[in-house]
């Protein structure tokens, strides 16, 4: 079986800075993979390179068989990778109805209409705030919605950069259990966590990244129980 | 007063589709009803307007303070398309504007002397009058826009402070080119510094306000429609939108040409009226003066912008009295303003008579309403 995504010998420069140098990696179809690391490991660089962003510097980025490399960002979207971006960056000033039209961009409208239902049946708190200007939305609710609105974009790979970033602990559990549901119902996922202990639980595969280069990988049950990985991120 | 009546009957933008439309029972009017009470509204101003000029109502020079106005409301319209809707801070606007107030000018003259056409030929107006005014309205609008374009792409890579500073001094290269370029190439075209003379008055208070009713309604529907809502969603936030599928680099140069576009339009209306073009007529405060408008306003709302420009233009007139005061009381509200209204008069409201119309054919008055709130709007439907 050919893998979805396949990421080889990627390096991602930041002008002098070298960001990510020499990673490789597969995601199959169904599956959810996380990048878990410290800050500055190159994890949302990397992400953001798969997703069209920032343009590599070496290494090839495979996307269901067709490379991915030099492709603008709004393509990407359009061959069904959707990236919900670090920090929520949901367009504030437009209501949550507008920022979930706005998610299916590349979509027509009928089958905006379709998947928004979808949606609104992971997400039943931003049917209920459907009118509310986003801005004033609550941080969980912000993040909802930025995977909402990646989603409409009928995804088959939702990348999703730090979900957990700056919320309650109650919310980031209540964020993975949707993450595990879109899942079940079928999108592939490639999670890039710092709440390793959250995402290394719900993921099938790992990789630890750690200045660049990826130091482990392994099943997310193996690498919980890696004294490596306990003692670098989960505290001991 | 007709200035203000032409404000307040424009269909405007909203981002629309706050708070949840209540299931079913709400009772709306159709789209075509819409444009057609608005269309008639602007029928109804541009005709009493032309009355009142020909009976005499009007004086010859509240007419010509009248036109300017009209420019203005272009101008600051168009500003805002850069400005409000997609957040960027050009402060080159006057640029454009002279581009399209040169081309228009000279193709005008051209063309009415190839036709054979005298100064009071065009004056009195006529199917073939109208029809070369438009398209050298038009040609202004296009020079300008072939401007924005050449300006655009490597400016648009910039943003916030650079973008203002790159897009000032391709206004400044504009005027000295305009200034210039006569002398330098042996070119019989802008005639430098002596100013361009004898441009046929081609501008009325009928072509004028034709010509705002238009651009608003233009620049309405454009921000109403798909490209619309991709330039607002790069102005909430470039990365998201691109991750959203929208094209930025196009959009960003498509909202920048559009707002070129309208001032370059605004232009050629601006040299039929005054009849003398000077470079130093575009100079980096003309910009900035268009640039308050929009902000004093409110940026991202067209009513705002329509009423500023109104009251900043026809201000200074009132204030001729006291000319010597009248920059200052200028100064001091526009820091009033700031102070109190940072987001402008009116912030991002827009005023739309078909929502008035609906509220009212559903019996939904302040008064009506419990607390202000989507319960309220339903209850007083039910």
């Amino acid at each position: 079986m050919s893998a979805l995504l396949s990421v080889r010998d990627l390096h991602v420069s930041y002008g002098a800075i070298k960001a990510v140098r020499g990673i490789s990696f597969d995601i199959n179809e169904g599956e959810i993979v996380t990048l878990i690391g410290a800050n500055g490991a190159g994890k949302s660089t990397t992400l953001n390179t798969v997703a069209g962003l920032i343009r590599p510097e070496s290494g090839t980025v495979e996307f269901d068989g067709s490379s991915v490399v030099g492709v603008p960002a709004h393509k990407v979207v359009a061959r069904g990778m959707a990236l919900c971006p670090e920090g929520r960056r949901v367009f504030t000033q437009m209501s949550v109805a507008e920022n979930l039209e706005m998610g299916g961009y590349t979509r027509s409208d009928a089958e905006n209409k379709e998947t928004l239902e979808k949606v609104y049946a992971h997400f039943p708190r931003l049917k209920e705030r459907r009118g509310q200007v986003a801005g004033t939305l609550s941080g969980g609710e912000q993040q909802m919605l930025a995977m909402g609105r990646a989603l409409m974009s009928k995804p088959r790979l939702l990348m999703l950069d730090e979900p957990s970033m700056g919320l309650a602990p109650i919310l980031v559990q209540e964020i993975f259990d949707i993450v595990k549901q879109l899942n079940d119902a079928g999108t592939t996922i490639l999670l890039v966590e710092q709440n390793a202990n959250m995402a290394l639980s719900i993921a099938d595969r790992a990789y630890v990244l750690e200045i660049g280069t990826i130091k482990k990988s392994g099943t997310g049950a193996e690498l919980l129980v890696d004294d490596d990985v306990r003692k670098a991120y989960l505290g001991g | 007063m007709e200035e203000e009546l032409m404000a307040e009957k424009r269909p405007i933008i909203s981002t629309g589709g706050r708070g949840p439309a209540p299931a079913g029972r709400r009772r709306s009017l159709p789209m075509a009803a819409r444009y057609a009470i608005n269309a008639l509204l602007v029928l109804l101003v541009l005709v009493v307007g032309e009355l009142m000029i020909d009976g005499g109502a009007v004086t010859r020079y509240q007419t010509s303070v009248l036109q300017q106005v009209g420019v203005y409301i272009i101008m600051a319209v168009s500003l805002n398309v850069a400005t409000g809707y997609l957040g960027q801070l050009p402060l080159g606007h006057a640029g454009f504007m002279s581009v399209g107030a040169y081309g228009c000018a000279i193709f005008i003259m051209r063309l009415t002397e190839t036709l054979g056409m005298t100064g009071r030929d065009v004056v009195a107006g006529g199917p073939l009058v109208g029809l070369v005014v438009f398209a050298g309205v038009v040609f202004g609008g296009v020079c300008a826009a072939i401007a924005g374009v050449i300006i655009g792409i490597p400016a648009l890579r910039l943003k916030g402070d650079y973008l203002a500073i790159i897009t000032l001094a391709f206004a400044e290269i504009i005027r000295v080119v305009m200034l210039n370029i006569d002398d330098v190439l042996g070119f019989e075209l802008t005639r430098g510094a002596a100013g361009l003379t004898g441009i046929p008055s081609y501008s009325n208070f009928l072509n004028v306000f034709l010509a705002v009713a238009v651009v608003c309604f233009l620049v309405h529907t454009m921000m109403k429609s798909r490209h619309g809502r991709a330039i607002l969603a790069i102005r909430d936030n470039e990365i998201a939108a691109e991750a959203t599928g929208v094209n930025t680099t196009y959009y960003k140069t498509l909202a920048f040409v559009v707002s070129a576009f309208f001032a370059g339009v605004a232009g050629g209306l601006y040299a039929g009226c005054v009849g003398v073009l000077q470079p130093a007529n575009f100079g980096f405060m003309q910009s900035i003066e268009i640039l308050v408008m929009v902000v004093l306003g409110g940026m991202g709302s067209m009513l705002g912008s329509v009423l500023s420009a109104t009251v900043l233009t026809i201000l200074p007139e009132a204030l001729r009295a006291f000319s010597d005061y009248r920059m200052i009381a200028y100064a001091i509200v526009l820091i009033l303003v700031m102070i109190f209204r940072p987001q402008g008069l009116l912030g991002s409201y827009d005023f739309s008579l078909s929502r008035v119309i609906e509220r009212v054919m559903n019996r939904d008055f302040p008064w009506n309403r419990s607390k202000g709130t989507a319960e309220g709007k339903e209850a007083a439907d039910a």
